[in-house]
């Protein structure tokens, strides 16, 4: 049941996800600037100042995927036999030290390998959210490649530039993926190929 | 089983996650909570401040308003279209790529394995899909929602695993019975990797459903658009159009805007949120399968 409260955020699509955000952080009905007024504290503009723009954009991501990704986390724990466990107990270990001295390099493989499939889409940081959250107030922090890449091929028609930093996008995201692939294999013998 | 003693450093420890995980799911539930109790309240509540968490005034004119606007109904019966007309079609393009790549016999096989995951860390990049999709003649087509994502390289490759899976006996008594590899593939491979097309099924839909930017790239005709398009509208650029159109005295009715908007955004997350627990078992699964065979 708490695996499926926490997940459901995933299923919410971007849109819907970003006009929660957008309502809930109005200065007028925004329920967090309601909060804030009954504490004594002014209402805030948060959509509009550029140095909220990150740490919106970082919460709402987390709490949209926190529960999903942590099934995979739940499984590769799953897998750890019980012998082990009961081993440590036998030991006289209490939790907190089979937490860190069993459960956690047990599932470091798993941990790894997500980590290098994550940094493959460092680059590609989701257009969509920024898309629909930023506006010009705050175009200096909100903006990233993809965004600037749409806002001046499609909707300035300057198609060459933005393709080559497009590709150049791409490139990098490669780059990255196969030195945190090369890293990992040499400090941990895990990879993905 | 062993009982093992429960000293104060357990229980501590034990108490400390209880709270985490009790922050946890309210944080994830509670939003939508609140959208819910706004959407029920009557607009005076709402607009002096009073809804927080249960609703005030139990009213359901917001939720009337909305649900009698037409555009809301033409899009979301696009969605329903595209998710699944959408999904079919990938489901049988995915089986279609995964399974000569699963053969050992196939002689492509290595090469075609190495461009699959080559283009899932390098693409052309935005502009390039958008020039070869508006090329084809698909802009404002209701195709280029279907045949841009038609495969996902990560769905293929789980794909394949689950096809390597089958043991190739059944391949080669099916091949001495004399059937072809479509008749193989149709009656043999896909129903013993039944769950997995399950799980594929489920990650394609959820990507069809909440689609909103190949919609935003590629269709601009009001009567094709699907569900998201609308509710950007509605929701981000503010848009009017619910109390313009609808021939309702707003201040009559004293009804609030953002209740308006809260109660798309709740039509729009319904059915999501009736589809999830009952693929609850298969996401776990998939995720795994994902995950662990990399």
């Amino acid at each position: 049941m708490v695996q499926i409260t926490t997940y459901l955020p995933y299923f919410i699509s971007t849109v819907v996800v970003c006009g929660m955000i957008t309502n809930f952080l109005s200065p007028s009905g925004g329920i967090v600037n309601m909060a804030l007024n009954k504490l004594g504290i002014e209402s805030i503009n948060f959509l509009s100042l550029p140095q909220w723009f990150r740490p919106i954009y970082v919460i709402s991501g987390s709490w949209q995927t926190f529960g999903f990704n942590s099934i995979i986390y739940v499984a590769a724990i799953m897998g750890i036999s019980p012998e082990l466990y009961e081993a440590m107990r036998i030991d006289g270990a209490n939790k907190r030290q089979i937490i860190t001295n069993l459960v956690f390099p047990s599932i470091r493989p798993t941990v790894i390998l997500i980590l290098i499939m994550t940094l493959g889409r460092l680059m590609n940081v989701g257009f969509e959210k920024v898309y629909l959250l930023y506006n010009p107030a705050v175009y200096e922090t909100a903006d990233v490649i993809q965004t600037y890449v749409y806002r001046q091929g499609i909707l300035s028609n300057n198609y060459s530039y933005s393709a080559a930093v497009g590709l150049f996008n791409s490139l990098i995201n490669f780059a990255i993926v196969f030195v945190a692939n090369r890293l990992s294999r040499k400090l941990t013998d895990t990879a993905v190929w | 089983m062993m009982r093992t003693e429960r000293n104060i450093g357990d229980k501590i420890f034990d108490t400390v996650v209880y709270t985490f995980i009790a922050i946890a799911v309210v944080v994830c539930v509670y939003p939508f909570i609140y959208i819910v109790s706004v959407s029920i309240s009557s607009g005076a509540a709402v607009n002096r401040g009073d809804v927080w968490l249960y609703p005030v005034d139990l009213n359901f004119e917001a939720m009337k308003t909305v649900l009698g606007y037409k555009q809301l109904w033409i899009s979301f019966a696009n969605t329903v279209f595209y998710t699944v007309a959408g999904t079919f079609l990938n489901i049988v393009f995915t089986c279609l790529a995964a399974y000569p790549l699963s053969r050992k016999s196939f002689f492509l096989r290595k090469k075609l394995n190495f461009l699959l995951a080559f283009t899932m860390y390098f693409s052309g990049g935005l502009i390039p899909i958008y020039i070869v999709v508006t090329g084809l003649g698909l802009y404002n087509s209701r195709l280029a929602m279907l045949i841009p994502v038609l495969i996902s390289a990560y769905n293929v490759m789980i794909c394949r695993s689950a096809f390597e899976s089958v043991s190739e006996e059944l391949y080669e008594n099916a091949a001495l019975e004399g059937a072809n590899d479509f008749i193989i593939l149709y009656r043999i491979a896909i129903p013993v990797i039944k769950p997995t097309l399950a799980v594929l099924t489920l990650y394609y839909a959820v990507a069809h459903y909440n689609d909103f930017f190949n919609a935003m790239l590629y269709i601009s005709d009001r009567n094709k658009e699907p569900l998201q398009s609308f509710l950007r509208r509605i929701l981000l650029q503010a848009s009017m159009e619910i109390m313009q159109t609808t021939s309702i005295d707003m201040a009559a009715l004293n009804q609030s805007t953002l209740q308006v908007r809260y109660v798309c955004i709740v039509v729009a997350i319904i059915p999501v949120l009736i589809f999830v627990p009952f693929v609850h078992k298969y996401l776990v699964q998939g995720t795994m399968l994902g995950s662990v065979k990399g």
